[in-house]
């Protein structure tokens, strides 16, 4: 393929390795790449190497390290917490039927294992509505818990229009409740597009149970982790040969493992994360300023108050996102959008229509999202070359208005 | 993923435009689904001497009504008829699954047009 200058602007599908990753990473391919759960030296090579990583997140979750648990990434947390938590209490509690709580604009990686349990009549569900910036209210929250309520999961950034979930308030709520009953319902949070930007303390947000992945923050694809809180019995999903205590079996994916540490580590230095989020928040500002400038008839999706400051999502009634998303595409421009025809589904996105964008709006949505990595240059190419683009498409349409 | 030549149809459509005198005008689907298409044409002792298209849609509803506007030039309408709904696809060297119907949209399109001309000059 011939290689073209490219103009990265979405950040949250995915981010690049960080140098610094990669070159923590390197040692561990060919030669500490010795089994973590064998007992000779190399086993422990890469076990020393596996634990150090656990404890990074440990002290950035501000938890103990037995209470983080290496998966495949965030869709397998996600899957754990919410399937692990409903087979344990289904084995003990046989003809119990568990309530599960979400808010609508949960990852896929949340509301399919949701539904696929109530599909199977082993549970059911609530879905809190947001409000126009995406949020959903703890009033809500309180209203909707019911006496067989086990688990409440609200994520804690939003990956399409980055808006920040009050988590510390509905920990309150469910605070509450829990006060007069026998059994916790449990607070999880799918975190994965929030440790560069948002506070991710478990104890300061009050979550049981926290979703993460390494590739927003830098890191490899591939690894992610399931903080669960002492006392939480999960059923497995993966079963095997017992690794990290029978929890999640599998041999440990050493090096993306160091290189999750490595990205977690990057992302807790205080000074480096303050001048990002500074510089990421102003860019950001800079486009939304000017897209809304230069392309008539845009809006902004949400606030940009209690939202991630790398993320823009915008509508341009009239044109097709797919659309805008691959001709931006043919100058460099990489862009990705919530209309129903990139997702294969005949529905656009389910955020966009949860904070009540109509749906033949919804189709012509554009998320951009910046990143550790994002330079001025990158949004002046956006700039140069998204209202051509918009405009073009709608001179193509047949509904000229 | 496209084929290079739904990208070609894609960045450089062929007919893409308005007849203004036209004879016929076929118009399909509607912006809640996402996609519409509209089509213009000009025909000749029952032939399609010229058509143009105006679509709102994804890359592979643009493609899909390039594709069909140069498969249907020069046909006489009884030939043009004969266009199935997965003909354009095929043209196109195929679509992902999930965007076939908008082979079948464009396919629509063209029957939409050719009823209204039917109509026009009963």
């Amino acid at each position: 393929m011939a290689k073209q200058k490219s103009f990265y602007l979405d950040n949250a599908a995915t981010t690049p390795v960080d140098p610094r990753v990669l070159q923590a990473m390197a040692p561990y391919f060919n030669e500490a790449f010795g089994n973590a759960s064998s007992l000779h030296g190399k086993g422990n090579e890469a076990m020393v190497a596996v634990e150090a990583s656990r404890a990074k997140i440990a002290s950035f979750l501000g938890c103990s390290s037995e209470n983080v648990y290496f998966t495949s990434g965030a869709t397998e947390s996600d899957n754990w917490a919410i399937l692990g938590l409903t087979r344990a209490i289904l084995r003990d509690n046989s003809g119990f039927k568990p309530h599960i709580i979400i808010s609508a604009v949960e990852h896929e990686a949340v509301i399919e294992p949701v539904r696929r349990l109530v599909k199977d009549g082993l549970a059911e569900s609530t879905y809190l509505k947001v409000d126009k910036n995406g949020l959903v209210s703890p009033e809500d929250l309180k209203k909707s818990i019911k006496a067989n309520t086990v688990l409440v999961s609200v994520m804690l950034a939003n990956n399409e229009i980055g808006s920040i979930q009050p988590l510390t308030k509905l920990a309150q709520v469910i605070a509450e409740a829990n006060s007069s009953r026998k059994r916790r319902i449990l607070f999880h949070t799918d975190a994965t597009q929030a440790p560069a930007y948002v506070e991710c303390n478990v104890k300061k947000l009050g979550v049981d149970l926290m979703s993460l992945s390494a590739h927003k923050i830098y890191g490899p694809k591939g690894v992610g982790a399931l903080y669960v809180g002492s006392g939480i019995k999960l059923e497995p999903l993966v079963y095997g040969g017992g690794q990290q205590q029978g929890a999640r079996s599998g041999t440990y994916n050493v090096a993306e493992i160091v290189g999750f540490g490595k990205a977690v580590e990057i992302v807790s230095d205080k000074k480096e994360r303050s001048e990002d989020i500074k510089r990421i928040k102003e860019l950001r500002d800079y486009l939304v300023k000017q897209v809304l400038v230069k392309v008539p008839r845009s809006s902004l999706n949400g606030s940009l108050k209690d939202r991630l400051p790398n993320n823009a999502s915008f509508i341009f009634p009239g044109v097709e996102g797919e659309s805008v998303v691959l001709m931006l595409s043919r100058h460099g421009i990489c862009a990705s959008t919530g209309s129903a025809c990139s997702s294969g589904s005949l529905e656009p996105s389910h955020v966009l229509l949860a904070i009540g964008v109509p749906i033949e709006h919804a189709h012509g949505s554009l998320r951009l999202t910046l990143g550790r990595f994002t330079k001025k240059s990158d949004i002046e190419a956006l700039l140069k070359h998204l209202p051509s683009t918009i405009e073009k498409l709608r001179q193509m349409s047949p509904l000229k208005n | 993923m496209y084929t290079e030549k739904v990208m070609d149809h894609f960045h450089n459509p062929r007919n893409q435009g308005v007849i203004k005198d036209a004879d016929a005008v076929g118009q399909v689907g509607n912006p809640v689904c996402g996609d519409v298409m509209k089509l213009y044409l000009k025909i000749n002792e029952g032939k399609i001497v010229d058509i143009k298209f105006e679509t709102l849609g994804c890359g592979a509803a643009i493609a899909t009504s390039s594709m069909l506007t140069e498969m249907a030039k020069g046909k006489t309408i009884e030939e043009a008829l004969k266009i199935e709904k997965l003909d354009i696809a095929k043209e196109l060297g195929g679509l992902p699954a999930p965007k076939l119907h908008c082979s079948i949209l464009a396919h629509d399109a063209l029957a939409a047009g050719i009823k209204n001309y039917k109509e026009n000059n009963k």
